[in-house]
């Protein structure tokens, strides 16, 4: 089948973020209780019951400022770390392209966490025990009816758009072409990286300014244990003990690390 | 809007000021966006704060709070300027022939040469007698003939380089000269002054918009409560008429004064005349000095030869010389509109006697505006209130002065959706439930999703709205509320012989369906024939729904709830027969369509009208004013943006809804016929302004305003400045609604001080985030939206946090004389220090949404802002106040 994408142009944005709201209104995620930090950007991070969020970002001096639009959310890479690490096949590539997700199969490790260059999967969970993994599913169940995400549909700029991944990436290409003039480091992310992302920006600047990473890739650690450790490792049952071990030890560090500082 | 949001995307060049249409009216972005990316369109903004639509713009201009009239002034005075040197580059043919600019009034002393008052002013009255800025010779004017030619004769075939010298070839007294008169003083020196904003900006600016001027440009001026929240906030928006004006950017695709309305379908309540100054319609409120209707002559038909009808009937002004087209002055069908409504609410009773039974307006001396209710209530003069879907304890200004004021009344129900500000206001903290008297009563009303009936956007569209769910226990939807109250209270009159003047509630004609049907009341808005009658060619029936307004009688055979809403709900054409079958109603033997109701998704245009989309006021005309979207012959401006063509064949026109008449073509090709029996003028070369008794689009507002007929720099009520920094005695419009301040005590308290700048030194603002809405009734009680905007927040610019020592998150003291609140502290580039005047001045920008009420809670904005109010309108000063900010 033909592959999808969504093409998110952050020079459209204006971040009023009704995706924000879309995307918890039909995956029913509850509102999560925040508080004013100095910021308008809440909730702070992505977390279980918040699986898209947009960011605001201020550069420049006063006089001179410009205020940029990002996006936090599943890319949905073509080489997932997170589909290589998941043990239990949970995390999967489905055909149309985006990494899907059996939330009946995740055991709750953890491990996609940890891997994804982009940090964006969260695991619900409490001190006693993690229960899953969640991230942005495209909404599978939309896409695989004719539909189109609900934070597309949401989008009242025009920002977002969804459709084969050609198109997208057509579109992509010839939107910095337009632009490239008014923004000489306008740059589209996700042609290639990672084998191409099922997630690509239009940018009006380079993508660390969106704190992106240049060059994502998949950590090493994980290429070893897709390929050689994860083969061997289900025939040892060992193994399994040692995996609740991590899983506990990770449960305790994700709780700890405060995410997401800027 | 004079256009409509579609048509955003017809413009080359958007200049958004006094608003933030990103986050207020995002959908407004899909159509920027697409400007933007397919024509390649300029974003402009000018604001004070940089918000989410500045984000997106071309071109940002920060502008001292309360300074547009200077920032446009200073652009028409540049425009003025380029359009003598190069009138090439304009539409000349537009300015001297759809704008009174070569329009000669009285002699006028401006207010640069007059202490800052123009002609007319009346010290003991503190008011102007307008009849001073009337255009010599009253109804019949003269013109400057030299204006009158092609391209200005290139200005005179340059005469003179000298601008004194080229000004001085003009008649005196012509528009265009005292306009240049009047903002010659706006230079770039004196606007950088006093707006704040850097003279290269305001170049960039000027130049960029003014080349919207050119015929094959068009450029749009979108603005919300920004422009219109000051005491002058009327003459923030004549300034935009007057520079759209000289642009000849009315009337065409792409242009236009865009009012991006503050809440949903306040476009249809204002229509209906939520408003103390007008009846349904936009016609003038009888007041006590109206004795009786009119005159009604031997045929039975209501005149305008006396009376009230006398009074809001204007009489046509005759062209000059050299003007080739002639007034059709629209509002001389007002009688028939006042007559059909009379005949709506009063069915059975003669105009004569029902005239009466409408309240009266004292003509001077009391404010009916929010502000004067307030004052009224506070002052025990108005005891019983009824409050729908609105929230004066939160939404007005002057919060805690309004909520002491809502003690004083004997009774308040509140219709609302949830508990509000307004119907807790006996339980606030603060006070003991106890203390207050008032009994309070809450009608549980059903949300926008819960009822059926139609809403008008800004852009003049009324839609059906279905109702997608029941509302939830006892609630109701409001028109089932208020027929409820109205039939009870005619059964309490009609029951009470001794009761005092009940004729206008026992006549009250109120024969709905139970419950009562909005798809009723669209047909009683639009109109009915009462009597069977013929009007040109088209014979009625009794019962039948009038086709148009053009069809309503001033002899009570017809009705009409609201003539600019006739014709949304009639007699089905035949493409409307063949293609909204499921949308035809049988009304007195006739195959009827409820317009609002469709939903045609096809559109023969070149620029998005889309005119089988619901329906658009009046008469389905997706762009007002479009007779001056085509020259003297018909062509359009430009070729690539034609809403009208006309068919010379059939005498009719192609596109949109013509303005005025539609059988008449353009001007150049028709002529007026004089009838050789009675005598009387048919005028058939329309001018395009019809609404305006000389068919021109004013650049001079003649005695249209209360403060005068030209935009003037003033300051707000609070100003940090001790005199006007444009170089005259007059500090503030000296006719906005207390100015002097006083008229709101409660027991023998101020409720409204005024603060100086010595206690209050920075600039107050209040505005709205994308997230919530209003007062937040609609929002703050939404776990999603509170996710994203949690807490009372106020915004301070980086400079002035350092200056006093907050960071980002503390709780932050906001203060001004009339109160103060606490919130949280975002400290953001998104404002900035500005030089204005020899100071160094910020801004606060302070958020509305929050209140005691609701699932999210937090101090209201409101308390900081005063209880004063522009000259024309009274809407309050919510935009500019002074206030103080310390770490709390």
């Amino acid at each position: 089948m033909t592959e999808k994408a969504i093409l998110f142009d952050a020079t459209k944005c204006m971040g009023c973020r009704g995706c924000q709201v879309a995307c918890k209104e039909w995956n029913d995620l509850k509102g999560v209780k925040t508080a004013n930090r100095g910021t308008i950007e809440n909730p702070p991070d992505l977390s279980a019951d918040t699986w898209l969020k947009m960011k605001f970002i201020e550069t420049g001096d006063a006089q001179d400022m410009r205020w940029l639009f990002g996006r936090r959310s599943c890319m949905h890479c073509t080489e997932s770390a997170c589909v290589n690490v998941c043990p239990t096949k949970a995390l999967y590539h489905h055909e149309l392209g985006f990494v899907a997700y059996d939330q009946a199969k995740c055991s709750g490790c953890g491990y996609c966490v940890d891997a994804c260059p982009f940090d964006i999967p969260r695991t619900s969970g409490s001190l006693v025990g993690i229960k899953h993994a969640t991230k942005c599913i495209l909404c599978h169940d939309r896409i695989t009816s004719g539909n189109i995400p609900a934070c597309v549909k949401s989008c009242p700029s025009g920002a977002l758009k969804f459709g084969d991944r050609s198109e997208m990436l057509a579109e992509g290409k010839a939107r910095i072409n337009d632009i490239q003039s008014k923004y000489p480091y306008a740059t589209l992310y996700g042609e290639n990286e990672l084998g191409g992302l099922h997630v690509m920006y239009v940018l009006q600047d380079s993508p660390s300014v969106y704190h992106l990473p240049e060059n994502p890739k998949v950590p090493v650690s994980i290429t070893v244990w897709k390929d050689i450790v994860h083969p061997i490792g289900w025939t040892l049952a060992g193994l399994a003990v040692l995996g609740l071990g991590f899983n506990y030890v990770i449960a305790r560090r994700k709780i700890q690390v405060k995410k997401e500082g800027h | 809007m004079t256009n409509h949001w579609i048509d955003i995307k017809n413009a080359d060049c958007m200049m958004i000021i006094g608003s933030n249409a990103a986050e207020n009216h995002p959908i407004s972005f899909k159509w920027v966006t697409k400007a933007m990316q397919e024509r390649g369109a300029k974003l402009i903004v000018v604001d004070p704060h940089q918000n989410r639509t500045s984000a997106k713009a071309d071109i940002y201009a920060r502008l001292r709070s309360g300074t547009d009239i200077t920032f446009i002034g200073g652009m028409i005075n540049y425009v003025l300027e380029d359009m003598r040197k190069y009138p090439e580059n304009y539409n000349t043919e537009y300015v001297s022939q759809y704008t009174n600019a070569a329009y000669i009034v009285k002699a006028q002393v401006l207010p640069g040469d007059n202490n800052g008052l123009f002609s007319g002013w009346n010290a003991d009255t503190k008011k102007y007698d307008k009849t001073a800025w009337d255009y010599n010779g009253g109804t019949a004017p003269s013109a400057e003939s030299k204006l009158l030619t092609t391209n200005w004769g290139g200005w005179f075939s340059r005469a003179s380089d000298d601008p004194d010298t080229a000004w001085g070839e003009l008649n005196a007294n012509c528009v265009l000269r005292l306009l240049h008169e009047h903002y010659k003083r706006y230079d770039l020196v004196t606007v950088s002054n006093i707006t704040g904003v850097p003279q290269e900006k305001l170049i960039e600016v000027y130049q960029e918009y003014a080349k919207t001027g050119a015929k094959n440009k068009a450029g749009t001026i979108m603005y919300a409560m920004g422009a219109t929240q000051h005491t002058y906030g009327s003459q923030n928006i004549r300034g935009y008429s007057i520079l759209q004006s000289l642009l000849g950017n009315m009337g065409i695709a792409g242009g236009g004064i865009n009012a991006l309305r503050g809440t949903s379908n306040v476009q249809g309540s204002t229509d209906m005349a939520l408003l103390s100054n007008y009846i349904p319609g936009y016609i003038g409120v009888p007041n006590d000095s109206d004795t009786e209707l009119g005159t009604k002559n031997s045929s039975g038909v209501w005149t305008r030869d006396s009376g009230y009808l006398k009074r809001i009937t204007p009489v046509a002004i005759v062209k000059p010389s050299g003007i080739a087209g002639s007034s059709a002055n629209w509002k001389q069908h007002f009688p028939k509109y006042v007559v059909s409504m009379l005949k709506a609410w009063w069915r059975d009773v003669d105009p004569a006697v029902s005239f009466h039974y409408m309240p009266k307006i004292k003509a001077s001396g009391q404010n009916y505006t929010h502000i004067g209710l307030i004052e009224s209530i506070g002052s025990g003069t108005i005891k019983g209130l009824m409050v729908w879907g609105q929230n004066p304890a939160a939404g007005g200004p002057t919060s805690l002065g309004a909520r002491n004021a809502l003690g004083k009344l004997e009774w308040m129900v509140c219709a609302d959706i949830w508990k509000n500000e307004t119907a807790e206001f006996w339980m606030r903290p603060g006070v003991t439930p106890a203390d207050i008297n008032t009994e309070v009563i809450l009608l549980p009303a059903a949300a926008s999703y819960e009822k059926e009936g139609s809403i008008t956007n800004s852009g003049r569209m009324a839609q059906w709205r279905y109702a997608a769910s029941n509302p939830p226990g006892e609630a109701k939807p409001d028109l089932e509320i208020l027929d409820e109250v109205i039939k009870a209270v005619k059964a309490l009159y009609q029951a009470d012989s001794s009761s005092v003047f009940p004729d206008p509630i026992v006549n009250l004609t109120w024969e709905y369906s139970s419950p009562v049907t909005a798809d009723e009341v669209a047909q009683e808005i639009n109109g009915k024939a009462l009597a069977a009658f013929s009007s040109s060619g088209r014979a009625y029936a009794a019962g039948e729904l009038i086709d148009n307004f053009t069809h309503l009688q001033a002899d009570g055979k017809s009705s009409c709830g609201n003539w600019i809403f006739s014709n949304q709900y009639s007699k089905a054409s035949s493409a409307e027969l063949d293609n909204f079958t499921e949308l035809l109603t049988e009304v007195a033997g006739v195959m009827a369509i409820n317009r609002l109701r469709k939903r045609g998704t096809t559109d023969s245009s070149a620029v998005g009208l889309y005119s089988n989309w619901a329906w658009t006021w009046p008469l389905n005309r997706r762009i007002i004013y479009n007779r001056a979207s085509i020259d003297l012959n018909g062509n359009s401006w430009d070729p690539n943006r034609t809403i009208l063509t006309w068919d010379a064949a059939n005498k009719k026109w192609l596109g949109d809804v013509v303005d005025g008449y539609g059988s008449y073509g353009p001007i150049n090709l028709e002529t007026n016929t004089t009838d050789s029996t009675t005598g009387a003028t048919t005028i058939k070369k329309i001018l395009p302004f019809i609404m305006n008794s000389d068919g021109m689009s004013h650049l001079w507002g003649g005695s249209t305003m209360n403060d005068g007929p030209l935009p003037e720099h003033y300051e707000p009520w609070e100003t940090p400045f001790s005199a006007n920094p444009i170089g005259h005695g007059t500090l503030n419009d000296p006719t906005a609604y207390r100015i002097g301040g006083g008229g709101f005590t409660i027991n023998d308290v101020d409720q409204n001080p005024k603060g100086t700048v010595d206690q209050y030194p920075y600039v107050g603002t209040t505005y709205r985030c994308t997230e919530h809405w209003q007062t937040g009734i609609m929002t703050r009680n939404l776990p999603w939206l509170n996710e994203l905007q949690p807490n009372m927040y106020v915004e301070i610019g980086e400079d002035l946090a350092a200056e006093i020592g907050i960071q980002a998150g503390d709780r932050v003291e906001v203060s001004s004389a009339r109160g103060s609140l606490h919130a949280i502290a975002v400290v953001t580039k998104r404002f900035a220090a500005m030089q204005v005047n020899g100071r160094t001045l910020h801004h606060v920008g302070v958020l509305i949404h929050w209140g005691y009420s609701g699932l999210s809670t937090g101090d209201s904005g409101n308390i900081l802002t005063p209880s004063v109010g522009d000259a024309n309108t009274t809407i309050p000063e919510f935009k500019t106040f002074l206030c103080n900010v310390r770490k709390a």
